[in-house]
């Protein structure tokens, strides 16, 4: 084979192997994209951080009988992180239940500024195995709350534990961060509308 | 072999240009290699001073010389440099240098894009550096550029992103160009199971960067565009998450680790066997070995993450995987124990960063064993421990080799030997302070001080002070090696072709210095 004729054919042969090498790094520039999603479905099927229905609200626990037997302590909190505008505090730091059991769970939330404040709390519940026993029928977590300069008022969360609560889980956060929504639509592609 | 003949030949037709167009223009793998690692050099300077800055100011507690604003960019930046600028271009410099003369090639398979990958290190490291006048300060959320942290970057932060994708976008051409030189420019008879270690090190590792290189970039375009456009990849207001960028970072970081380890490796086996004047005991389980740390790489993540609130079975999961990952570097450090055994051992000054990079990568292993261990990692975690750790495998471990390199391949690049007694002088007082520097480091992490502060309680004053003459001495023993070096390319006892009685391989077959051009005409592989 004459040198030329090699050269040639070892040109060819890199030209077929990088075009097929250029894939990969297109396709795992994407799969770090495609981890967001995944991250999130992995999340939702396995509860692992704390943030499972959130955005849905449960049934009203019918049927769902009251296990007396044990008794869950709730630590309640809240956080309002930048610029402190708005203020917020449970009513009172934890509450104690029995799976199965109605409760009510308030949350003081002031607007110390001048203007209206809209704000979204995005709720998380530990240890995050507990996220999908916790059910809400009902949270200010769903919506967006508006205040008026200087209003205060009570935000409310009706809530029950799911009986099905591993044995061992006696203590569970639930806490909510609040943030000012700024932009009207601050929409990600983590989870649009979540929370 | 008559190649070494024919090639020198050839060498006196096709001399290389002169002046700055030969550089900025050169396709040869020899100068692309050579300015990869003058570049890296430079830049282990450059980010060895940052890393002076942060000795001097933990040298008491307070703050003396510096505010903690510019002591938290030091360590971010000294950390991206020092991957990004210094270990890993200085792998692909001895990469290019000498893969084609191991496989007996030509050149790279691609040589302009070779020229490419180069040339945008030095615009990446400028724009990095450049960030360091700018409003608002150097990047200062460290080097993993976790936010929201990382968020609060002034004016730098569009550069440090920027930075990244093209350090990014230059190592997945350079590991493009490896792979295709290595799978389709060997000479015939070099079959894959005979190919240097070094050169199978680096075919594994080209193929770690372009599988997790994108990935960097991908996790860098989500802060983008978290700050910029709007987005909430990683912003819990907008329903994204901040831990799924620690997720994200470390599917690329932990494979990042073995892309700075595996070809410090490669070159150690090439070492050792040399100095003992054996082969390499046990290379096809090098070969398996450097293939399952690979793979490990990409399942063990999280334990850079045990304490985001993990359930019980990913902990688990994640410290069994990592542990697991011991049994083929055990495998290594065995058969480079084996290999020495019984050998007719001479140590010049490659052969002493070499037993020296074994006994010291494995005490950086040993911890890492510790670090892996999850209930425990909640003591180690962001403490001085695990700065301990990853300056024992980076520096006595990384650092080390391409020192031996350097020293082992110089007067293959300039024909001339080292100056043996310098180079001695060079490795003694480097292994002495290298210890002083880092080892109490560990005491100081597992009594709780942790990493990435400007100040600290005066308990940990004396451990504190100990690192800082350390670290002194060993920035001051790396001029050392910069004037052995100088020398040796100026003048000195002229190489053999051979250069080491017990040097197996193809690169020592041509003369030294190796010609421009070596194996224009493939060798016979037997």
């Amino acid at each position: 084979m004459g040198g030329a004729a090699r050269r040639d054919e070892v040109r060819a042969a890199n030209r077929r192997l990088v075009r097929r090498l250029v894939l990969l790094p297109l396709a795992m520039f994407g799969f770090g994209f495609a981890l967001v999603p995944l991250y999130d479905v992995f999340c939702e099927i396995t509860g692992l951080n704390g943030k499972v229905d959130t955005g849905r609200a449960a049934q009203a626990p019918q049927g769902v009988r009251v296990d007396a037997s044990r008794t869950v302590r709730i630590e309640l909190l809240a956080q309002a992180p930048g610029g402190g505008r708005v203020a917020i505090e449970p009513a009172a730091p934890f509450m104690e239940l029995h799976p199965g059991e109605l409760r009510v769970a308030k949350f003081r939330a002031r607007n110390l500024g001048a203007e209206a404040a809209v704000v979204r709390a995005v709720p998380s519940v530990t240890p995050g195995l507990a996220a999908q026993h916790l059910r809400k029928v009902q949270c200010f977590c769903f919506d967006e709350q508006r205040l008026a300069p200087g209003e205060a008022r009570d935000l409310v969360v009706v809530f029950y534990l799911d009986p099905a609560l591993p044995e061992d889980i006696r203590t569970v956060s639930l806490g909510y961060t609040v943030f000012e929504v700024r932009r009207q639509a601050r929409a990600g592609p983590a989870g649009a509308g979540r929370g | 072999m008559s190649t070494a003949t024919a090639t020198h030949d050839e060498a006196h037709h096709e001399e290389p240009p002169r002046g700055l167009k030969r550089w900025l223009f050169t396709t040869n793998h020899k100068d692309i290699g050579t300015l990869y690692l003058v570049f890296s050099l430079v830049m282990l300077f450059v980010g060895g001073v940052m890393a002076l800055v942060i000795r001097a100011e933990l040298w008491e507690p307070g703050i003396q010389h510096v505010d903690p604003q510019f002591f938290n960019a030091m360590t971010t930046m000294h950390g991206l440099i020092m991957v990004f600028g210094a270990i890993m271009p200085a792998f692909v410099g001895l990469a290019n240098w000498l893969i084609p003369m191991m496989i007996g090639a030509p050149d790279m398979a691609l040589p302009r894009l070779n020229n490419w990958s180069f040339w945008i290190l030095p615009f990446a490291g400028a724009m990095l550096l450049a960030t360091l006048f700018m409003e608002g300060g150097a990047p200062a959320a460290g080097w993993t550029m976790y936010p929201p942290l990382v968020l609060q970057t002034g004016d730098a932060f569009p550069f440090l992103i920027f930075s990244v994708h093209l350090l990014g976008i230059s190592s997945i051409m350079g590991a493009i160009n490896i792979i295709a030189t290595i799978l389709n420019m060997r000479a015939p008879g070099m079959t894959l199971m005979k190919m240097p270690l070094f050169v199978w090190t680096w075919l594994i590792t080209a193929y770690l960067l372009i599988a997790v290189m994108p990935v960097l970039a991908g996790a860098v375009t989500m802060l983008l565009t978290d700050k910029y456009f709007g987005t909430s990849f990683f912003d819990a207001a907008g329903g994204g998450d901040p831990v799924m960028f620690q997720h994200i970072f470390w599917f690329f970081g932990h494979p990042e680790v073995y892309i700075m380890i595996l070809p410090a490796f490669g070159v150690i086996s090439q070492v050792i066997p040399t100095f003992a004047r054996k082969p390499l005991f046990g290379y096809s389980s090098m070969v398996y070995a450097t293939a399952s740390i690979a793979f490990l790489s990409f399942i063990v993540w999280a334990h850079h993450m045990f304490t985001v609130g993990m359930p019980l079975a990913g902990e688990l999961f994640f410290m069994y995987a990592t542990m697991l990952i011991a049994v083929p570097t055990g495998v290594k450090v065995f058969n480079w124990v084996a290999t020495m055994w019984r050998g007719a051992l001479t140590f010049e000054t490659p052969m002493l960063f070499a037993v020296a990079f074994v006994i010291l990568f494995t005490i950086g292993g040993f911890s890492g064993l510790m670090l892996a261990i999850a209930p425990a990692d909640f003591q180690y975690h962001d403490s001085y421990f695990v700065v301990a750790h990853f300056h024992y495998v980076l520096v006595s471990g990384a650092l080390f080799a391409i020192f031996a390199a350097v020293y082992y391949w110089l007067p293959k690049w300039t024909g001339h030997m080292y100056d043996e007694r310098l180079g001695k002088w060079h490795f003694w007082l480097s292994v002495i302070s290298v210890n002083v520097l880092y080892f109490p480091q560990h005491f100081l992490g597992l009594a709780g001080m942790p990493r990435r502060y400007a100040d600290y309680a005066v308990q940990f004053t004396e451990w504190n002070q100990v690192s800082t003459v350390g670290a002194f001495a060993f920035g001051l023993a790396q001029l050392i090696f910069v004037y052995v070096v100088w020398k040796c390319v100026r003048g000195g006892r002229k190489a053999t072709a051979q250069v080491w009685e017990g040097a197996r391989g193809l690169e020592w077959t041509v003369p030294s210095p190796a010609p421009y051009h070596t194996f224009t005409q493939a060798p016979e592989v037997k």
